[in-house]
């Protein structure tokens, strides 16, 4: 059964007709063009689809598309601002926090909500905000770092 | 040894930034006009025969373009081999029965057919539609029993293979090879001995974990030829076993690697390529296969698990006297488990006069497994390195001594056979006596700390590369190595500090099959070993050429051009001198020509690498929960080429290792998998893990321009038994299984059973 | 793997979002097929797919008022499309039902707890919920609508079986609503996984305490087990014997003792039966220390 949504992402307006089993990472992904969001699971363990729905991060595969009608969605490809790369995205560059890069996508968006929420995290306040996401290449110590190095760089600016 | 200036930095990674901002194309990501996707249908038994399939409702549903089984498949003759990597070759006929079960299946999930539609969604609906009729047969699914000669076959038609013979046993049998090594005389040396200790160590199947399910995209060309996208860990592997699969000429494939999610191993066989070929070639369409996470735990191939009886003695000097080892892998369905190189691994860091190495590779019916970073290595060493503690424990002497009283050197022979060349594991180990994590004092209750060792040995094999200069005197690189870990930056690294350019005139980009040199696949710490080399032969052979074309212009001979900060000089007249910027300029004008080197290597001796790891545990004795308070990861990686990868690579390794001690394993149920999923297959998160500590040796190896050795396969080695022995410092109790979840240390450290629950495997499994 | 369980791909269905119970009711009460509420989708749309539900019409729940409704007046309402990330962050929620923000932000990982509901963990009736343990022991109630209008249930009666609850075609769950904390009481949840984070209860326990205004002695527990029977069940032995008695370290490990007894545990992959008999003593020693001092007011 197929329904007409609109949705922002990424601050523009899009529609698409979608199945109503469609999850709305299917959406960003082939409807959309947005194959930043990657499918590890499909099931809510990985956090490889994490996006920003409504100004909250949520498990993409976990939502389906018609659910998304009216929202607004930032992807990992939303993240910097005309060209320039956000803090974390420099820091996970910086310290070495990607390997083969299939879950950079998702640890940048939980990443990025965490300093919004808590502009200073201590280590496991960290590590408990990217428990929702896996990396099998890093052993994450890298991935805690770049937020840890993001977080001040963001207080020195701000 | 030369000073460089780019190797030896943390050069950020190169393709760092197209995969911050999502914009790096992986497998799934591809997305072609008039694609249709591709669907498999999967075995709900472990072990049947397969009598009928019937496809007519499957291909009624409206929208499904082909349903295909086994018998669309090219027929193979039995024993049908590809080269997979160096010598060693694969079993081309047990591949296509892994792509699609013929007349049997010996795994629950073992592809029976395939589907491929115009919407994902009717491609599953049709899947379902497919009709099997099998005719169940009798399970085997622990290594022990399999072994029993009244265990059912999963072959009928094996028969082991006695290694040193070369003989087959009269009786079909579910082992399919048994091997032995000896050296010296064991009873001798057992007689001698102060302290015998013999343990028997059990290990379960595990996953590499990576986090993309696989993915491929097939499409027929309108000459004919078939493009092939897949993120595999070696196109032109992958190219090679689909020319025996499919019995297409090379010619007629085209293989693009695709950005890969992580392999580990497991991403090394065509298992699903030729289903989305042969499904492209009915359709006359692109056909895009991606496997859901639930298949990929069931049936893409895990690490092997074993069971592993160790005997060794000492004298209360320290001094080991015997051992002997008896390994049973458990290859599942399909012959070719890791055991060879569990013994090799197991037995590598120690100096053996008298030995008796024994391996056999045992099937069952569990998915076929495929290797998993240092493949073998980590139920060896559990064993082995858990043995050596209990065994120095016996005779009274310190873990870390009693290690460095035997740590094998240069001119050692290993278990199979080979003479070490250079090796740093002396050094390494005295690197630690003097370390934090070793002498600072761990106080508090329930606490302990653990060491063991673990080695592998470098894999070599083909690699090559193309350097150009390009008109604006920068190089481009030209590979066809798949990069998992980082080998864009390395590379770069060497070619940048040979050609004496900054990092960022550098582009390097991994070629597909009809364009980049051949090479080997990517796997087992081989390709910055091998690719140093390469590099470092293409970088010399474009200086020779610039070389030639300066000593033209500047009217001296060739051996008397110097090159320096991207200028050639007559080395007697510094003056008398031309830039890089111009040759290059030149090199496309009329006349002069392009710069291109080559540079490929095939047979490298091995780098051996050792490590060395030191954990500090903290146990909750009331639910039996581990956790890591500090570890630390001590490892002769020869030549660090870029410390942050390096460190990356031992961390990410030391936590696969971690996960795989304390809560990863399959749970089986009559051969069915009853934890496919990543709730209950258990990654570590962040959470369970504190920092991980590197710390690097770097004793030169052997061979190749810099010394470095491969890192990336021997952190996942030391783990299960650095943590079980920590575990036993912490609680008195020695744990025989992993992972060492807190339910078996909860009943083991009560006395209750073995090591597991009373009954059931440890996590329950009812 | 047969046809329910194969791959990650859901059924056809409908989707709807009523902006108001009434309709939602009307929606759920007159559809021919089986009909679900969805409100996160973190239970509904992963058993959607492994086609454990196969519902011909979804009615999502999260554009109606009366389940969104969060707020602390004569007790605590929560609307049962609120999301565990609201209600753990709701200050009067971490004041005075430190427990249940401490279930809910153990629900899964953030992306989790911002689709989540409280309402779901209910509905969906895992043995395992974290949520429903604090809330069952803080005396919550149930409000539900139906087409016969509408009806208050405790909630520790709500549940019947695994995914079974006392819910009856075209009802809704409207809010849970928890009674204000009486004086010198105090609440704790713990649960027991093998790792840190996103693992389901191998077993959990809530413990809630009221004691005497000398704070000497237990006047009331109450006593919540997860993951170790069919439903949620309370210790009512442990509970019995604790009232009148003062808490110490003897007692408490008899309520442990007692607590286990309630549980009928079964032995699956995330534990064996016997294990999780002996969690439960050392979680309900642990719950009822941690609830002992709250209530003594020396926690938070
Ligand atoms: C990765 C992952 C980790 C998880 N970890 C945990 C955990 O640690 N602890 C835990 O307890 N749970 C966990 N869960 C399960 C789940 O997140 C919780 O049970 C959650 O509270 C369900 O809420 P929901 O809003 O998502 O429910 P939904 O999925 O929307 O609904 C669940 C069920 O309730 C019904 N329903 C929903 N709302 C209503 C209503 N108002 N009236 C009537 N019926 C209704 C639905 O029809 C459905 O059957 C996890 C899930 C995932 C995917
Ligand atoms: S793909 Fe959504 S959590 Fe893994
Ligand atoms: S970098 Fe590969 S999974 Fe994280």
């Amino acid at each position: 059964m197929k329904q007409a949504i609109e949705l922002n992402v990424n601050g523009e307006p899009h529609a698409a007709l979608v199945d109503t089993r469609e999850t709305l990472l299917d959406t960003l992904r082939y409807k959309l063009g947005h194959m930043g969001p990657k499918e590890g699971c499909g099931n809510g363990n990985c956090g490889a689809c994490t996006v920003v729905l409504n100004g909250a991060v949520v498990n993409a595969c976990l939502v389906f598309a018609v659910e998304a009608a009216g929202a607004d969605v930032t992807t990992v490809e939303g993240v910097a601002a005309e060209g320039t790369l956000h803090p974390v995205q420099q820091a996970f560059i910086e310290h070495g926090a990607l390997q083969c890069g299939f879950c950079t996508p998702g640890f940048i968006m939980s990443a990025k909500a965490l300093l919004e929420r808590n502009p200073n995290p201590s280590e496991p306040e960290i590590r408990l905000a990217i428990s929702g996401n896996l990396c099998r290449c890093t052993g994450y110590d890298k991935i805690v770092r770049a937020i840890q190095a993001a977080s001040q760089a963001l207080s020195q600016t701000a | 040894m030369a000073e460089y200036s780019v190797i030896g930095t943390s050069l950020a990674k190169v393709d760092a930034p197209e995969r911050v901002t999502g914009k790096a194309t992986y497998g799934a990501d591809l997305d072609l006009p008039g694609m249709l996707w591709a669907k498999l249908v999967r075995s709900p038994h472990a072990h049947a025969r397969i009598k009928h399939i019937d496809t007519s409702r499957a291909k009624a549903l409206p929208g499904v373009k082909a349903v295909i089984t086994a018998h669309d498949l090219p027929s193979l003759p039995k024993g049908a081999t590809a080269p997979l990597v160096g010598e060693v070759s694969i079993d081309m006929s047990a591949i296509r029965e892994i792509v699609m079960a013929s007349d049997k299946v010996r795994y629950h999930g073992q592809v029976v057919a395939a589907v491929a539609a115009t919407d994902p969604f009717i491609a599953e609906e049709a899947a379902g539609l497919v009709d099997v009729d099998y005719e169940p047969l009798p399970v085997v699914e622990d290594v022990l029993q399999a072994m029993q000669p009244d265990a059912p076959l999963v072959h009928e038609d094996l028969h082991t293979l006695e290694e040193a013979t070369q003989e087959r046993s009269d009786q079909p049998s579910n082992v399919s090879t048994h091997m032995v090594y000896t050296r010296g005389d064991v009873e001798a040396g057992f007689t001698v001995a102060d302290a015998v200790v013999e343990k028997t160590y059990t290990t379960q199947m595990v996953h590499q974990g990576y986090l993309e399910p696989q993915a491929c995209a097939a499409r027929v060309e309108p000459n004919g030829r078939v493009t092939l996208w897949t993120s595999a860990q070696g196109h032109f592997t992958v190219r090679t076993q689909l020319v025996t699969l499919l019995g297409l000429p090379a010619s007629q494939l085209k293989v693009v690697p695709m950005e890969i999610g992580g392999g580990f191993g497991g991403k090394a066989l065509a298992l699903f390529e030729p289903t989305a070929i042969v499904l492209a070639q009915k359709t006359s369409r692109p056909v895009k296969l991606v496997v859901s996470r639930e298949e990929v735990l069931r049936a893409t191939g895990p690490g092997a698990p074993a069971v592993i009886t160790v005997k060794a003695g000492a004298t209360k000097d320290g001094k080991i006297t015997a051992l002997t080892t008896t390994m049973r892998y458990d290859a599942g369905a399909f012959p070719g488990s890791p055991v060879a190189r569990g013994l090799l691994v197991g037995l590598a860091p120690y100096k053996l006069d008298n030995m008796v190495a024994e391996g056999f590779d045992v099937l069952t019916n569990k998915p076929r497994v495929q290797a998993y970073r240092a493949p073998g290595g980590t139920p060896a060493a559990f064993a082995v390195e858990a043995l050596m503690d209990a065994l120095a424990d016996e005779i009274g002497v310190d873990p870390l001594t009693f290690r460095q009283k035997n740590a094998a050197e240069e001119g050692d022979t290993l278990p199979l056979g080979m003479p070490l060349n250079r090796i740093g594991l002396t050094e390494m180990l005295k690197q630690i006596e003097t370390h934090p994590c070793w002498t600072t004092p761990l106080e508090g209750p329930h606490r302990g700390r653990g060491l063991a060792l673990g080695y592998w040995i470098g894999g070599s094999f083909t690699s090559s590369a193309e350097v150009k200069i390009n008109p604006d005197a920068t190089a481009s690189i030209f590979v066809g190595t798949v990069d998992l870990t980082g080998t864009r930056t390395t590379i770069s690294q060497m070619v940048a500090d040979e050609l004496q350019l900054d990092p960022q005139d550098i582009t390097i980009t991994v070629g597909d099959t009809d364009s980049a040199p051949f090479a080997d696949l990517s796997g087992g710490s081989r390709i910055t070993y091998t690719m140093s080399a390469a590099a470092h032969q293409a970088s010399q052979d474009v200086l020779t050429q610039l070389k030639e074309r300066a000593a033209e212009k500047l009217k001296v001979s060739v051996d008397e051009v110097e090159y320096q900060a991207k200028r050639f000089r007559a080395k007697n007249d510094t003056r008398n001198e031309v830039s890089l910027s111009e040759l290059a300029r030149e090199s496309v004008a009329w006349g002069s020509g392009p710069i291109i080197g080559k540079g490929s290597t095939t047979r490298m001796q091995p780098a051996h690498a050792y490590a060395a790891h030191v954990a500090d545990v903290e146990i909750d004795p009331e639910t039996g929960k581990v956790t890591i308070l500090r570890y630390t990861c001590f490892q002769d990686v020869g030549k660090a080429i870029n410390p942050t990868q390096v460190e990356g690579q031992i961390q990410g390794g030391a936590v696969q290792g971690i996960g795989w001690a304390l809560n990863e394993e399959y749970i089986f149920d009559n051969g069915e998998l009853k934890n496919a999923s990543l709730l209950d297959y258990r990654c570590p998160v962040a959470l369970d893990l504190p920092m991980i500590e590197t710390v690097l040796t770097e004793v030169p190896a052997s061979e190749g321009p810099y010394g470095l050795r491969g890192v990336g396969e021997v952190p996942i080695v030391p783990p299960g038994a650095a943590l079980a022995n920590a575990i036993y410092r912490a609680t008195g109790t020695r744990l025989y299984e992993l992972p060492m979840n807190p339910e078996r240390i909860f009943w083991a450290t009560r006395g209750n059973g073995t090591n597991g629950s009373p009954g059931t495997n440890g996590s329950g499994g009812a | 793997m047969s046809k329910e369980k194969e791959g990650l791909s859901v059924d056809a269905f409908e989707y709807a979002a009523p902006q108001n119970l009434q309709d939602a009711v009307a929606l759920l009460a007159e559809a021919s097929d089986e009909a679900r509420p969805l409100a996160g989708g973190t239970d509904l749309i992963t058993q959607m797919k492994e086609n454990r539900h196969s519902p011909a019409l979804v009615v999502d729940v999260k554009k109606i008022p009366e389940l969104n409704v969060l707020s602390y007046e004569a007790g605590l309402h929560i609307g049962a499309a609120v999301s565990c990330t609201q209600i753990a962050e709701f200050e009067p929620v971490r004041v005075h039902y430190p427990a249940l923000a401490e279930a809910c932000a153990l629900i899964g990982s953030y992306q989790i707890q911002n689709r989540a509901t409280l309402g779901g963990n209910f509905c969906n009736a895992a043995p395992s919920a974290d949520a429903v343990p604090p809330a069952v022991s803080y005396g919550a109630t149930l409000v539900i609508a139906g087409p016969g209008g509408r009806r208050e249930i405790p909630s520790e009666d709500f549940f019947v079986g695994p995914g079974q609850t006392v819910l009856e075609k075209g009802e809704v769950l409207v809010e849970i609503v928890l009674p204000p904390p009486p004086p010198h009481s105090g609440a704790a949840y713990l649960r027991f996984i093998p790792r840190e984070e996103m693992d389901i209860a191998v077993a959990g326990v809530g413990s809630f305490v009221q004691l005497s205004p000398d704070t000497r002695t237990c006047e009331q527990a109450r006593i919540v087990l997860a993951a170790v029977a069919p439903t949620p069940v309370r210790a009512k032995e442990a509970e019995a014997f604790l009232a009148g008695q003062s808490l110490d370290d003897t007692t408490i490990a008899q309520a442990g003792e007692l607590a286990s007894q309630a549980a009928s545990p079964i032995s699956d992959v995330r534990g064996s039966a016997a294990y999780r008999i002996e969690l439960v003593k050392v979680l309900t020693r642990r719950t009822l220390g941690k609830a002992l001092e709250r209530a003594k007011g020396e926690a938070s």
